[in-house]
């Protein structure tokens, strides 16, 4: 139930945007990430983006942690 | 990819180190069904160390919704209200049928992906009901949809609570959390600090539960109980402000029925407004259920599972008269039921 899938905005009208899946386009409302903008990266649950998606991976936050980082 | 499975298998040698260094028997739960998927796609169960045990919980809104609530939705589809509701709740079977089978004799039920096709059907069906269910992840979306109208029946549920139950009930010792990484990209991370148990925000990737599983277990070894964050590309301090403001507007915190744990005080959310709120709109065609009928035993251990206290195979009817074609309870019904997922993947 709280799958949730990465999607790269293509293009936004209002509360409503059209957001690219690898390569399946589909169409998500943003109303609750109301400053993302085009090109940004979101997950998407049950037809709504919930947050905006960085692209720091799994690697990168083993890299900070084993560094003895504060990771937050 | 070679790259990726190097790594993988250099951290799977550093978590199996690590676990040497503690020398006893820990217990790790995944409390998220998307993260008991990851673990038993990935066989990620088998390759942890002898001394750590990885357990489900209870992070499955289907598997935990109360057999009474069930059973009060097919009353109501019965009656002639329309029900509108997420996929897997039609194959769940309460004591009078499942919603599947009560639309097979002629209810108005309908399986929707999201909320905007419930009001999208509610032009044809004004008198529509959206059997709303799901914690803190899903909730935004429902409160979204009641601004704009749509009459819920809400078994919606704040998940950390449960995860304090866990915690307080005792019946298994929890050494540390592998958390839920959507339902924190609402909440964020300060709800989770009182806890005073170890505890990783995990991502759903294959390396994003090894990372988490590895973090879990160093402030094991260290003594530790802090809440880290692995999932820090999607999950920040405050969660979803806007998200969180929607849920505060529209529900009210109650007490929360869950299958498996019975009422736990403050998980519950209920609608506010009395107009478009189910269970006050029809409570002539409610106060009419036999809800001791509901909690008539029916020889499904979900409810176990879903507490960590036994694995999916230990229930005598798992893989025998109880598949995901035919399931007896709700964990065999939802694709991250510790029941459906087992059956599949092992």
């Amino acid at each position: 139930m709280c799958l949730a899938f990465p999607g790269k905005i293509i293009s936004i009208n209002g509360q409503q945007a059209t957001a690219d899946f690898d390569g399946v386009q589909k169409d998500i409302n943003i109303g609750l990430v109301p400053d993302i903008k085009k090109g940004e990266y979101v997950i998407v649950h049950a037809g709504f983006a919930v947050q905006q998606l960085t692209k720091q991976d799994a690697w990168e936050v083993l890299k900070e942690y084993e560094k003895g980082n504060k990771i937050i | 990819m070679k790259k990726e499975i190097k790594l993988s298998e250099d951290l799977i040698k550093k978590i199996h180190n690590v676990a040497n260094e503690i020398g006893r028997d820990i217990v790790i739960m995944e409390v998220c069904g998307t993260h008991t998927q990851t673990v038993s796609r990935s066989g990620i169960r088998k390759l942890m160390p002898k001394n750590v045990r990885l357990l489900t919980g209870p992070g499955c809104p289907v598997c935990v919704t109360a057999q009474e609530d069930i059973d009060a939705v097919i009353h109501l589809a019965k009656a002639g209200i329309p029900i509108a509701t997420y996929g897997d709740m039609l194959r769940v079977p309460g004591f009078f049928g499942s919603l599947e089978q009560v639309r097979a004799q002629g209810a108005k039920v309908f399986s929707v992906y999201s909320v905007e096709e419930a009001l999208a059907l509610k032009k044809d069906y004004p008198e529509l009901v959206f059997f709303g269910l799901g914690f803190d992840t899903t909730t935004p979306m429902t409160a979204m949809a009641l601004k704009k109208g749509l009459t819920v029946y809400s078994t919606h549920k704040l998940f950390l609570p449960a995860m304090d139950a866990l915690l307080s009930m005792g019946e298994i010792k929890i050494d540390g959390f592998l958390s839920p990484g959507h339902v924190s990209a609402i909440v964020g991370i300060k709800p989770y600090e009182h806890m005073n148990v170890a505890q990783v925000i995990t991502g759903f990737e294959t390396q994003d539960v090894l990372v988490g599983i590895y973090m879990l277990i160093c402030q094991i070894r260290d003594g530790r109980r802090e809440v880290e964050n692995e999932y820090v590309r999607l999950v920040k301090q405050k969660g979803n402000p806007v998200a969180l403001k929607m849920i505060a507007d529209t529900f009210e915190i109650g007490d929360g029925n869950w299958r498996g744990f019975g009422i736990i005080p403050n998980s519950g959310l209920e609608v506010k407004n009395p107009k478009l709120n189910a269970k006050i709109k029809y409570k002539d065609i409610l106060s009419k259920v036999d809800y001791s009928k509901s909690k008539k035993p029916t020889g499904c251990r979900c409810g176990e599972v879903i507490r960590g206290l036994i694995m999916p195979e230990q229930c005598p009817m798992f893989g025998k008269i109880c598949t995901p074609e035919k399931p007896y309870g709700p964990c065999m019904v939802s694709d991250e039921g510790g029941c459906n997922t087992e059956y599949r993947y092992n």
